[in-house]
C-alpha cells in the first residue's frame, strides 16, 4: 500500500525546497514530485543504493571489517582521547541537534572544530564580519526583486530550483515571472541557428572567425525594461547565463576590479581605461545604470568569488557595492550557500562558541583564527594527530596534497553511505539520512530555520548522528574519568522530535486556568 | 599546427551531472563519468589535436591526473579548462590558502597534453594510488 507525504524538505542544497511530494511503498520512497534532478537522485535512488553502510567497520590489516557498534564507539573514543590535537570536521549535511553535540565533543577533547564553510563560503563569513551585509529572506526576493545578478554562481547546476522558486522565473506578488520571455528568446535563438546553418550550406562560405578578445556583446535594450531582469557575471558561459538577459564574461581572478569599476560608475566617477577585466567600460556603464534604476536589486554570489584570487576581499568589495547602491535604491547581497545545512553549522557554532567556523579549543576556551585553525591549514601543517569527519567528504573536496597528511593519522568517519572519505576511514560509522530517516532542524541559505521531515524508517541498528555523537561523547568522558582527567559537567539530553504528522490534528481546547486569589493579609 | 602541451587556466566547479552523480553514490558510474572529465574550448581541442572522448593528462605543480576530454557546449573559453569538483580535480588542486583557509580551486595554471594510451582511474583505483588504501 502506498502513502503520499506532502511538503517534504529536500536535504541537498541551500535552497531547502519544502514542497517535495514523495510516495512511499513498503518503507521505501518510490516516487518524487516537484524536486530537481539531484533531489530525485538522492531521495529515490541514492539513499537506498548499494553504497549504503549498514554496520560499523574497523580497518584491520588494511581491510574494513564489520564490528559491533559498542566496539566501534570504544575504538573511536580511544583514538580521540589518545590524540593530542584531533580535528573534527564536516557538519554541513547534518542537523543542528547533532552539531550542538559536536561542539560539546570538541570542547571535551580540546580539539580543532571546523565546518565545510572553510572551503566554501568561509571568506563570505569573514567579509560579513568585517563590513556587515544587507540581507533579505528568499521570500522577499521572490515577491519584490526586479533585478537579479548572479555573480560567479551557476545555480542551474548547484541550486537547480533557485531561479525557478525564488528569483527570475517565479511569479511573485509584485513582480512577474520572466519565463515566457526566456522561452521566446530560446525559440528565436534556435530559428536563427537554423537559418545560419541553411545559408552556410547554400553559400558554402566559411563564416568569419571572431577574434578571441571579448565574448561579451553590448547590453541589450531589454536591460532597461520594466519588470524582472537577470544579469549573470562569470568567467565562462553557463546554463544560467543562457537564461539571463545579459551575460558578462570576465577574465578569471579579476572580479575585484569589476566590482571596483562598478562602484566608481555608481558614484558618478569617470574611468580612464577602456576595458576592465576584458569588459568595455561602456557596457559596465549600462550595467551600473540597470543596478541604480531598479526598485529592488539582489546580487547572489557563488564560489567563483570565494575560491579565486582575492577570496574574502572580493566579497568585501561586493558588499561595498551593495552599500553604495543602497544610497540610490534598495539592494541586497547574499551568498549561494552550498550544502543544505552549512548555514546551520555556522549558526550553531556561533551560538555555542561565538564563532562560525575555524574554532580551536586547545586552550580550554574557543579561539577563532581562519588561516590557522581552518581544516586545510591544520592538515597542511600536519598539526593534527587524529581526524573525525562527519557528514561531509573531504576526500572528494580537499586538495590531495593536504589529504595525504590526514591519512598519516587515524581517521574516523560518520556518513550514511560509502563516500570517498568513508572508503579511507580507520573507523567507519553508518548513520541515518537526516531529512529522510530522521527529523531535525536545518538553516536555509538565508538563515531561516526549517524542520526536516522523517519519511521512512531507518535500517535496524543504524543510529542518528545525534545519538552516535552522544554515545561517543559519553565514552570519551568515561575514558577521561578513568584516567582522572577533569570532564565537562553538562548532561546531554537528546532532543525528541515529534513523529511526522500527515493529517492535521485538531487542537483540544485547553482547560481554563484556575483563578488565583490572593489571601488577604490579616492585620496583626 | 598540433601542439604537444598547452598551458591553460584550470577552473573547478559544479555541474548538474556531478550533482546527480554524487547523490547517486560516489562509487556510481554516473559519478565517475561526470567527474573524471575535462571540458575544453573548441579552439584548444584543435590545438592539441584531440576529440570528444580522448584521454588527456592534466598536470599542475601539485600532481597529475588523466581524464576524458569533452568539448564545452555552452560558450567559448579559450585558454581555460574546466574539471568538475571531485577526487580527480583534487589531484591537481593546490594547498595554498593565502592565510584564509580556502585552497585555490579556481583560476590556477596547469599544463594539459594528450594521453592516448593511459587509463582513466576509477575512484577506488585513484584512492589506492593517492593514499594507498580504499574500501575494497
Amino acid at each position: 500500500m502506498s502513502k503520499v507525504i506532502n511538503n517534504v524538505v529536500c536535504p541537498i542544497c541551500g535552497c531547502l525546497c519544502d514542497d517535495i511530494e514523495v510516495t512511499i511503498e513498503n518503507n521505501e520512497i518510490v516516487k518524487m514530485k516537484n524536486g530537481c534532478a539531484q533531489c530525485e537522485a538522492k531521495m529515490v535512488h541514492g539513499y537506498k543504493s548499494e553504497e549504503r553502510i549498514l554496520k560499523p567497520m574497523i580497518r584491520k590489516d588494511g581491510k574494513l571489517v564489520p564490528v559491533p557498534m559498542d566496539e566501534a564507539i570504544k575504538k573511536a573514543a580511544q583514538i580521540l582521547t589518545d590524540a593530542k590535537y584531533p580535528l573534527l570536521f564536516g557538519w554541513s549535511s547534518t542537523v543542528n541537534e547533532a552539531q550542538r553535540i559536536g561542539v560539546e565533543l570538541a570542547e571535551e577533547l580540546g580539539s580543532a572544530l571546523d565546518n565545510c564553510a572553510s572551503v566554501c563560503h568561509g571568506p563570505s563569513v569573514m567579509a560579513t564580519q568585517e563590513v556587515g551585509i544587507p540581507a533579505a529572506t528568499l521570500g522577499q526576493i521572490r515577491h519584490r526583486a526586479d533585478l537579479i545578478v548572479y555573480w560567479a554562481a551557476n545555480p542551474w547546476t548547484s541550486h537547480p530550483r533557485h531561479v525557478e522558486r525564488y528569483t527570475a522565473f517565479t511569479e511573485g506578488r509584485f513582480e512577474g515571472s520572466q519565463w515566457k520571455s526566456y522561452m521566446q528568446k530560446m525559440t528565436a535563438g534556435a530559428s536563427r541557428k537554423k537559418m545560419e546553418l541553411a545559408s552556410k550550406r547554400i553559400s558554402r562560405v566559411k563564416p568569419p572567425i571572431r577574434p578571441a578578445v571579448c565574448f561579451t556583446g553590448p547590453p541589450p535594450q531589454t536591460l532597461q525594461k520594466p519588470g524582472r531582469k537577470m544579469i549573470v557575471v562569470d568567467v565562462r558561459k553557463t546554463m544560467t547565463a543562457e537564461a539571463a538577459d545579459y551575460f558578462l564574461q570576465i577574465e578569471p581572478n579579476r572580479d575585484y576590479e569589476v566590482f571596483e569599476a562598478l562602484r566608481c560608475l555608481v558614484q558618478d566617477q569617470e574611468l580612464d581605461v577602456e576595458k576592465v577585466a576584458g569588459i568595455p567600460v561602456d557596457y559596465l556603464k549600462d550595467v551600473a545604470d540597470a543596478m541604480m534604476n531598479c526598485d529592488f536589486g539582489v546580487i547572489y554570489f557563488g564560489l567563483g568569488m570565494t575560491q579565486s584570487l582575492g577570496r574574502f576581499r572580493n566579497i568585501e568589495i561586493a558588499i561595498a557595492l551593495a552599500r553604495d547602491l543602497n544610497r540610490k535604491t534598495k539592494f541586497i547581497i547574499s551568498p549561494m550557500r552550498g550544502h543544505f545545512n552549512v548555514t546551520g553549522a555556522n549558526q550553531v557554532f556561533a551560538w555555542q562558541t561565538g564563532y562560525p567556523y575555524a574554532i580551536d579549543f586547545t586552550q580550554g576556551y574557543p579561539q577563532f583564527n581562519p588561516g590557522e585553525n581552518t581544516a586545510v591549514d591544520i592538515l597542511k601543517r600536519g598539526d593534527n594527530d587524529a581526524t573525525l569527519i562527519i557528514s561531509s567528504d573531504p576526500a572528494a573536496h580537499f586538495p590531495n596534497v593536504v589529504m595525504q597528511n590526514m591519512m598519516k593519522h587515524p581517521l574516523i568517519t560518520i556518513n550514511p553511505d560509502m563516500n570517498a572519505i568513508s572508503r579511507l576511514g580507520d573507523v567507519v560509522f553508518p548513520t541515518q539520512w537526516c531529512g529522510i530517516e530522521y527529523a531535525g532542524t536545518a538553516y536555509r541559505m538565508d538563515a531561516v530555520p526549517i524542520t526536516l521531515k522523517k519519511v521512512v524508517e531507518a535500517p535496524p541498528g543504524v543510529l542518528t548522528d545525534e545519538e552516535l555523537l552522544t554515545r561517543i561523547l559519553a565514552e570519551v568522558r568515561a575514558i577521561k574519568t578513568k584516567r582522572g582527567d577533569p570532564v565537562g559537567q553538562t548532561e546531554i539530553t537528546p532532543v525528541k522530535h515529534k513523529k511526522t504528522v500527515t493529517k492535521s490534528k485538531r487542537c483540544k481546547p485547553t482547560a481554563k486556568p484556575k483563578k488565583v486569589t490572593r489571601k488577604k493579609k490579616v492585620a496583626a | 599546427m598540433v601542439e604537444r602541451k598547452l598551458r591553460v587556466t584550470l577552473i573547478t566547479g559544479r555541474t548538474i551531472e556531478q550533482g546527480v552523480g554524487k547523490e547517486r553514490g560516489k562509487g556510481s558510474i554516473e559519478y565517475y563519468e561526470s567527474c573524471a572529465v575535462c571540458y575544453f574550448d573548441k579552439s584548444d581541442m584543435i590545438k592539441l589535436g584531440i576529440k570528444n572522448g580522448s584521454t588527456v593528462r592534466v598536470t599542475s605543480t601539485y600532481g597529475s591526473v588523466v581524464v576524458r576530454a569533452q568539448r564545452y557546449q555552452w560558450g567559448e573559453m579559450p585558454g581555460m579548462i574546466f574539471i568538475p569538483c571531485g577526487s580527480w580535480a583534487n589531484v591537481v588542486c593546490g594547498d595554498d590558502t593565502h592565510s584564509m583557509g580556502m585552497p585555490l580551486f579556481k583560476g590556477f595554471p596547469v599544463e594539459v597534453e594528450p594521453a592516448p594510451n593511459e587509463p582513466i582511474l576509477t575512484l577506488d583505483e585513484l584512492l589506492m594510488k593517492q593514499f594507498g588504501r580504499n574500501s575494497l
